[in-house]
């Protein structure tokens, strides 16, 4: 899978939430799409999902254009996992997984043997199948999300679109969640809130300001201190953690660290 | 304690459920065609029914009246299943709007849509815009006037893509009234072009004057729209999870909403343009029809056809019985039983969203 986005402009109204924005996804890799709050990210994956439709620009996934493709293929060949998580009516973990099969399904058909064995395997892959009865919406938010990744995996699409789906919850849960898509070897596009997390998970950044790409490469290139300051205006301290080889980032407040010892630490 | 916290619905049995309300939906049939200010027994009545089925018909013995066979055949038949197929359309509507705008307190009465229904129905009647199509032009005026509401109601009530719920139940409030200053006026105005349907039976519905021929129509269109929702249905379920949730998902978001908007509109019309508007029918249905089943549409949408059938036969029945030998309009019914339903809704919403 590789997605390929050129260009893509798109504006609610007056400013545009993302300008000339080009990325490209390939196989296997974990990019991710970091940057204040506001600098456009959710706006780029929405256009990248098919939730918006871009004023400009081209996307491509496997060389084919996204956007003349039939909502059911594209379903088929990306899986979003997104903030949106609230229904407004009771479905129980079984049934919003199995929402994730719709994209298999012609109007006249219906469900197999087949697909509800998918749906088993992608709950059992989460460790929930003692759930698979209960209602969706009394779940915890951690639940939730592990309810809309079963979903994904019954989607059976090898790219996934993570709109920052862990922003709400307890670092365990967060942690989990990408270890659970990271063991998933699939190909990941995803919003992420948090750097460390960023550092931890992602093969490739890209930095987004103002609705703009502002620097793009791997975590070692892109996370150093003066990036950080220059884009979300905090000083900070980046250092390669000895125990997970990643890059490590502590975000350092106004009181402490006196400009030599910061400058120490660059 | 933690039992009651973590609710755990058991997986309803369709099969069980269907069956039973099939099995009520005919008896219902049954006695409900007896009741009346002239009551005739089940019994009679079932006689009078297989008499008229060709194969058996002969040998039923001939022992009833042939009032009671007026009455049972000319009258109440008709009007009974009149109000099953007006229920299930009410109910079935209530379900497209409610997935629509991804709110369980959307339903044709609330939101305006019989109301505009009405007004747009006696507008055609007064100019006769559409007599050309002869018996239907009545239906088709109504059809229009509640695709006109539910886009008007709809687009006004969308910020940003999500529907506002306060905005569209105000909005909704807003046109109902607007709608029935229209019908108000003009059947005030131009009283003797309008005939049977006087300003009352716009607002309060009834099914009084139920004839055979009423049927057809309705009948009709919610067998198609039916089939069109349940061929659809996983497309309505998504729908629920939002827009973006469900374009991601494979569903093409503008052509099945401007489809619903097209079944429900439909549904409404035609229903009120032989019923007048019988509210709240759309709203109670479905949300207790969701407690039954749980909030997928293959089960809702057939379950909630037979109850809306089930409940309107018997509140018509009611609204024939409980002032007899005079009749109450079956909408000021519904409204009575529908309206403290609403109210306990909108509170029970309130606390969810807290």
């Amino acid at each position: 899978m590789r997605l390929q986005v050129e260009d893509l402009t798109y504006s609610y109204g007056e400013k545009e939430a993302a300008d000339h924005v080009s990325l490209q996804v390939d196989a296997g890799e974990f990019v991710g799409l970091i940057g204040p709050n506001g600098s456009g990210k959710s706006t780029v994956l929405k256009n990248v999902y098919r939730g918006l439709r871009p004023d400009s620009g081209k996307i491509t996934l496997d060389g084919e254009d996204l956007l003349s493709m039939p909502y059911r293929k594209s379903a088929r060949k990306m899986a979003v996992v997104g903030q949106e998580n609230e229904v407004p009516f009771d479905f129980t973990v079984e049934e919003m997984v199995a929402m994730g099969r719709a994209p298999h399904k012609r109007l006249f058909d219906v469900d197999t043997p087949r697909d509800r064995q998918i749906v088993r395997n992608a709950l059992e892959h989460l460790g929930m199948e003692q759930l698979a009865h209960r209602n969706y919406r009394r779940l915890s938010g951690g639940e939730k999300q592990r309810v809309l990744i079963a979903r994904a995996i019954a989607q059976e699409s090898d790219f996934f679109v993570l709109d920052e789906p862990t922003n709400h919850l307890d670092v365990s849960y967060q942690m989990q969640i990408f270890d659970f898509i990271k063991r998933l070897k699939v190909t990941v596009l995803s919003a992420i809130h948090d750097l460390n997390m960023a550092a931890l998970y992602c093969d490739r950044l890209y930095v987004l300001s103002q609705g703009r790409v502002v620097m793009e490469g791997i975590p070692e290139q892109v996370l150093t201190p003066e990036n950080i300051y220059h884009v979300y205006g905090v000083r900070s301290c980046v250092e390669k953690h000895p125990i997970t080889g990643k890059l490590s980032i502590s975000f350092l407040p106004a009181g402490i660290g006196a400009s030599s010892f910061w400058e120490e630490c660059i | 304690m933690e039992q009651k916290h973590h609710f755990r619905r058991g997986e309803p049995n369709m099969r069980l459920i269907l069956c039973a309300l099939t099995v009520l939906a005919l008896i219902t049939l049954i006695v409900a065609t007896g009741l009346g200010p002239v009551s005739v027994s089940p019994g009679t009545t079932i006689r009078i029914l297989l008499s008229r089925i060709p194969a058996i018909g002969s040998g039923v013995a001939h022992t009833w009246q042939a009032l009671d066979e007026n009455i049972v055949l000319g009258l109440r038949l008709p009007r009974v299943c009149l109000g099953m197929v007006v229920g299930a359309s009410l109910a079935v509507c209530g379900v497209t709007m409610q997935a629509l705008v991804r709110n369980n307190l959307a339903d044709p009465f609330i939101l305006g849509v019989s109301n505009g229904a009405a007004a747009f129905a006696t507008l055609g009647m007064l100019f006769g815009a559409f007599s050309f199509l002869g018996v239907y032009s009545l239906s088709i005026s109504a059809f229009l006037g509640s695709a006109v509401t539910i886009l008007f109601v709809y687009t006004i009530s969308r910020v940003r893509g999500h529907i506002h719920i306060t905005q569209l139940l105000l909005s909704g409030v807003a046109v109902s009234m607007i709608m029935d200053g229209v019908t108000s006026i003009i059947t005030l105005s131009a009283p003797n072009a309008l005939g049977l349907h006087n300003a009352e039976f716009w607002m309060s519905g009834s099914l009084a004057g139920a004839r055979w021929a009423y049927l057809t129509l309705p009948l009709a269109v919610l067998v198609i729209c039916m089939a069109v929702l349940m061929v659809n249905y996983r497309g309505l379920n998504l729908l629920l999870l939002g827009e973006e949730s469900a374009g991601a998902l494979g569903v093409n978001v503008r052509r099945l909403q401007k489809l619903l908007v097209l079944v429900a509109s439909l549904m409404a019309g035609v229903t009120i343009a032989v019923s007048g508007s019988i509210g709240f029918v759309g709203l109670m249905v479905p949300h207790f029809t969701r407690m039954l089943v749980g909030g997928d549409h293959k089960k809702v949408l057939p379950t909630s056809a037979l109850l809306g059938g089930i409940l309107v036969v018997w509140v018509d029945v009611a609204a024939r019985l409980v002032i007899a030998p005079e009749e109450l309009p079956v909408g000021i019914l519904t409204a009575v039983i529908g309206g403290p339903v609403f109210i306990w809704m909108l509170k029970k919403s309130h606390r969810e969203t807290q």
